[in-house]
């Protein structure tokens, strides 16, 4: 399931592994879509979701590091944490990615950068999760208002 | 069945047999020996299946045929591709945001190697 525009996100639920592939292009070259990923205060600016606060506690990108963060609407804030196990400047991240409010579970994510030319990135972003029931929670979460309306539909297919 | 509509299409839909089944159900309705047979099980195993996707209501099978083929029910498929989808715009509203920072970065600025501040 993938989408038309090579320009726009794509992604791929894997069928064999727990695992959410999305790719996307930017009209930026790798140095500078690298440090929108580790400059914390680029980073807050577009990571969280639009009616979300995103606020950065801690964030070492380099491997090794930790980052930690809070995101709040309405009086509610949801904090995540991680480490980073690998750094490459321009070309990769990989880190772990727990929310606090589910401390068990942890997912792995890589991030990588790879180099279109004429100032062009392609990102391919992969989390593989512990289980298929929490890639496909996750794949169903995040987006309160649609899961919501989700299940009233379903309700009112299966009523 | 206590299990809520959602978790049960969810978890009917973990299995990586049954979202094989339903992949070809997509294209067109199937008995149970046509869909056992690319796989190396028993019919009763892929009966099995069947059942747990009947149960999340992803697929019926009608009762007056002889061959009682298996029918995908397109609606609640429709359904999770709709939350991908919906996961996918999200994904891709975030990108547009990343657009915009990427737009405000100057070119001659070179960038911190790695270390946050």
């Amino acid at each position: 399931m993938s989408s038309t525009s090579t320009r726009e996100t794509q992604i791929l639920a894997d069928p064999d592994v727990p695992l959410i592939r999305i790719t996307r292009e930017f009209d930026a070259p790798p140095s500078k879509v690298f440090r929108a990923h580790t400059d914390p205060e680029l980073l807050a600016r577009w990571l969280g979701p639009s009616r979300h606060e995103m606020r950065v506690t801690a964030y070492d990108c380099r491997t090794g590091g930790s980052f930690r963060y809070e995101l709040s609407s309405n009086g509610n804030a949801f904090g995540f944490h991680g480490c980073f196990h690998e750094v490459r400047p321009d070309e990769l991240i990989v880190q772990t990615f727990t929310f606090e409010g589910e401390p068990d579970g942890v997912a792995l994510e890589r991030m990588q950068l790879e180099d279109l030319g004429g100032g062009r990135t392609r990102l391919t972003v992969t989390s593989l999760v512990d289980s298929f029931a929490a890639r496909d929670a996750w794949l169903s979460s995040g987006m309160e208002e649609g899961v919501r309306e989700g299940y009233e539909r379903l309700d009112a297919l299966l009523g | 069945m206590a299990a809520d509509p959602l978790s049960q299409v969810l978890s009917a839909l973990a299995d990586p047999t049954r979202r094989d089944m339903v992949a070809r159900l997509a294209v067109a309705d199937a008995t149970v020996i046509e869909l056992a047979q690319p796989y190396d099980v028993s019919l009763q195993a892929v009966s099995k299946h069947l059942k747990v996707l009947e149960e999340a209501d992803l697929v019926s099978r009608r009762r007056e045929a002889q061959r009682r083929p298996v029918h995908l029910e397109a609606e609640v498929f429709d359904l999770m591709t709709r939350w991908i989808e919906r996961y996918r715009r999200q994904a891709e509203a975030r990108y547009q945001r990343l657009d915009d920072v990427l737009g405000s970065i100057p070119d001659d600025v070179a960038p911190p190697t790695g270390a946050a501040k």
